[in-house]
Parts: C-alpha cells; structure tokens; sequence
C-alpha cells in the first residue's frame, strides 16, 4: 500500500504523499501542514493539547495514525473563524478569562466545540450544567489551571450557539 | 516508534491471514496502541488496520432480546445509544466514567477488552516485567505497588487489568466472538482474560491472527436494567483509572433479591466475577447486613502483593456501596459523574 493519503482540512482537500507511516494526524498537521496551532505537550493522549474534531468528533490527534484516517475531514483551531469573527467558543474563551498562558486553548477550543455538537446528538449526555461541563471536559488539562473561567467560557457559548440554533431555526 | 509494515485488509478473511504473520498488531482506535508503540512498549513489524473493516462498526439487536455490540463500535457511540443505556445502564455508565471523551471517540470496543495492563513497570522499558520479556522478572513485586492486583496474582506479575467496560460486562454473562483462521468461536468474556499464573506475557485465549468481531450480551442481562450500577474509585474525580471498582447488579422479586450479578475492576488480571458473593444474596433481603456478607464472599481469596492491603477492604466497602446504590435503583438520568462515589456531591470549581 502506497503512502498517499488525501485529507479534508478546514474545508480544503488536501492530497499528500507520507515519507513515513508512523506519521500522526498531529504531526502530519504541524511538521507537514504548517497548521502550528493543533499543539504538541504529552504526545500521549493524556492532556488533550492536540484535540482536534476528526469527521465531526473530537479525538487526540497524537494517537491518530494519518494513514488509517485517509479520507477524514478535520477541523482545527484555524478553521473555527469565519474570517475575522470569532467563533462563539472562541469569543467565550476570550470574554470568560478561559486562559492564562493559551498553550493548552486551541485544545480547549475545540474539545470544547465537539462537546456542544455531541450534546446535540446525544441530548442531555453532555455537558448542560457545570458539573456536566467539567466531566465533559476533564480530557483536556490546563497547568495553569484556568478551570474555572474555561468552565463558565463553555457554558456561555453553549448557550449562546442555542439561541442562534434557535434564531436560524425560526 | 519503531518502524512498521502498514496494510489495511478490505475485508476480514484477508485480515486475520495478515494478522496471523509474526510480530503482526491489529489496528482500531489505536487509543492504546499508539500509546505503547511511542513508548517502545510494544514495537510490532507489521500494523494490520481494522479500522474500516465492514460490518463491525453496528449495535445489532438481537430477535431473543440480546445485543450484538460490533467490535469496531466505538466507546462513545455505545455509551449513548438510548436503548442500550435502558437496557444495560451499568456498562454505560462503566464506559462513561472511563478515559477521557477524545478518547471515548476513537477507542473500539474490541480494543478496550485489549488494552494492556497500566501497571507502570510494563510502561516503563527500563524496568523488569515478565510480561514484555518473559522471564526476566518483576520490579512491581517489591517495587511501588499499592495499584496492583490483590486476587489472581502470581509472583511473576501482580498487574491488573485497567478497563471498567469489561467488569460490568462480566458480571452480566457477556461473550466475546471470535474470529480467526480457524474459523469462528465464542469464548464467555469470563474465561477470556488469562490470571498471569507462569505465563503473564499471555493475556488472553486469543490465538494468533484471532480478531474480536463483537461482544453479545444475553437478553437476560437486560433483566438487571432498574437495579444496576457502576462505581468506581480513582484518585482524582475523572479521567482516571480505577483503584477498585465493582458493578453490582441485582434483579427484585417482590422486594427480596431474586439473582444477583457482581464483578469487581482494579483488584485483578482479569474483570473479576464474585460468583461466591452473588451466590450469598439469592432470596435475601437488600440489606445492609446482606451486602455486608456478599462483600466478604467476594474478598475471601484475597491476599496483599505489596503495600495494597488496603485495597482489600477498599473493595469490599465498594461492594456493599454499589450493591446499596443498585438496590436504590437505577437512576433515571445519566450522574453528572458517571460511577462515582461523589456524584451530585461537587460544587467545586
């Protein structure tokens, strides 16, 4: 089996040819791509820094080996934008302090967006209450322990994604 | 990593040929894998990738009543089909309270059987384990060992087995299928685990090439479904593995306990049924005097391998605990901390 592999990423399809099959999504994203703000801390799946939504949900990126996923749409941190409008959860991160030193955000960001689409596939199983939020979110770790802002920054965006739902649904 | 052979079978006759090649690896989720392969724990030559095999990925259910959960099913997806939480609350709770959600999104439930021991003398290659390299010793025995195994344990490995799915799962008569290429097998997910006796780098009755194509639970599992719990307890609140945990599950006839099904996590190799104790609470009460007893049935066998005693009684009071909590009943909605012992309890943060 050749090395090729084609990825939709942040809505762009991209063709590649792998140097090598132990590249991960994560690498393939940073050393290959350029696409820096997916972040590498533990490369282990323990700390959620390289969370990024692979064909809509949530995973670790440094466990994903980018062969077995060709084909895959993913979203990053530089996709969530629309130009220069922040993405609500962005925005939130912003408005709710959901970050000190901002290593482990772009993680938070998007484990953060992938909860709020499985709430709406799942209904009441993710997170709608704070509690729930941080369970929800326990995947992803931050060292400055910024907890309590990225807790209220998800809650408000969940909301504030309802009430759009709700406005376009209307 | 090292470096490996990669190759994706369109179907699963040529996988578990592929599979069968030595130094061969089966690739789903790759949530553990991956893990063991960049620490050199495991260094197969040659990555055979399941991942897209057809067919595996369904929740089936069954004309008798039972479920046909497809090995490539990933954990999340199972812990939020809204007929299987009604039907078996208890291992989705136990699949709820395990990893992390990014993990639950690509772990397989073929893979969670397999994940390998958390025991950190097999993570850590600089250390003697006899179940990376057999014969070549134990630094858990004597070493930091207040995780390890309390029951089942040999002197040449006193690891356990890390996953929450498998003991609700044990406790409620699941069954694993088998593929090989042999042909087909079901092997009861009771005996499927292997104690680590002399042999402890054999960890289950997998043959070489042998392929997990699903795991059916009975439809009489589903007769637990309003008494059944998971509770777990781990040193921090979640995404964290179990110090012990126990399923409890009982069946009320009038009141009085007609069956009941408990298995424990943490204390063993293996998801650890506690036939002893069940047997002790059929026709009884659901008091606490019962689960009192029930408790010390399940526990009787065990015996310390290090600075764990304590793990001994821990358990038994998570018995008595998940068999109070399975008698009060199965709570309508999913806890906000799924198996945990402070569920509804925290306001922090």
């Amino acid at each position: 089996m050749g090395l090729s592999i084609t990825l939709t990423i942040n809505g762009a399809k991209r063709a590649m040819t792998l140097d090598d099959p132990r590249v991960t999504l994560l690498d393939l994203l940073r050393e290959r791509l350029d696409l820096t703000g997916t972040k590498k801390a533990c490369d282990r799946g323990q700390c959620g820094a390289c969370t990024v939504l692979l064909d809509g949900r949530r995973v670790n990126s440094c466990l994903a080996l980018a062969l077995s996923h060709d084909g895959a749409d993913i979203l990053t941190v530089e996709g969530v934008a629309q130009g220069d409008q922040l993405h609500p959860v962005q925005a939130a991160f912003i408005a709710h302090d959901g970050l000190q030193c901002g290593f482990c955000t772009p993680g938070q960001i998007m484990s953060a967006i992938g909860m709020i689409r499985e709430g709406q596939t799942w209904g009441s199983g993710a997170g709608s209450d704070p509690e729930r939020v941080r369970e929800a979110m326990s995947g992803n770790l931050c060292r400055c322990g910024a907890y309590l802002g990225i807790t209220e920054a998800v809650l408000d965006a969940q909301r504030a994604m309802a009430e759009t739902d709700r406005r376009d649904a209307a | 990593m090292n470096r490996f052979e990669y190759a994706r079978p369109a179907t699963l006759a040529e996988a578990v040929i592929a599979g069968a090649v030595p130094g061969a690896a089966y690739l789903a989720g790759g949530t553990n894998l991956m893990d063991l392969m960049k620490g050199g724990v495991m260094q197969p030559g040659h990555l055979v990738d399941i991942s897209r095999l057809p067919e595996l990925d369904r929740i089936e259910w069954l004309s008798d009543g039972g479920v046909r959960i497809g090995a490539l099913v990933r954990n999340a997806d199972l812990a939020h089909d809204a007929k299987f939480v009604q039907q078996f609350p208890a291992v989705a709770e136990a699949l709820l309270s395990g990893a992390s959600a990014q993990l639950r999104n690509a772990a397989t439930a073929g893979g969670n059987l397999l994940q390998r021991t958390r025991c950190a003398y097999f993570y850590d290659t600089a250390s003697a384990c006899n179940k990376r390299d057999p014969s070549a010793g134990c630094d858990a025995v004597g070493g930091e060992n207040r995780l390890h195994a309390v029951l089942g344990w040999s002197e040449h490995c006193i690891a356990t087995n890390p996953s929450d799915f498998c003991v609700p799962l044990t406790a409620l008569d699941a069954v694993v299928e088998l593929q090989g290429p042999a042909g087909r097998r079901d092997i009861p997910l009771e005996t499927f685990h292997l104690l680590p006796g002399s042999t402890p780098e054999r960890e289950t009755v997998l043959q070489p090439g042998e392929l997990i194509t699903a795991v059916r639970l009975p439809a009489a599992a589903a007769g637990f479904a309003a008494n059944a719990r998971y509770l777990k307890i781990r040193e921090r609140t979640s995404y964290a593995f179990a110090v012990v945990s126990a399923a409890a599950a009982l069946r009320l006839d009038n009141g009085m306990i007609a069956e009941a099904r408990i298995a424990l996590g943490g204390v063993a190799l293996k998801p650890w049924r506690a036939r002893a104790a069940e047997a002790t609470l059929a026709g009884a009460n659901p008091d606490q005097a019962a689960f009192q007893r029930a408790a010390q049935a399940a526990l009787a066998d065990a015996v310390p391998s290090g600075d764990n005693a304590f793990k001994i009684e821990l358990a038994r009071r998570i018995v008595v605990r998940a068999l109070a909590l399975a008698a009060a009943g199965t709570p309508a909605r999913m806890p906000a901390l799924p198996a945990s012992p402070f569920a509804g309890a925290v306001t922090h943060g």
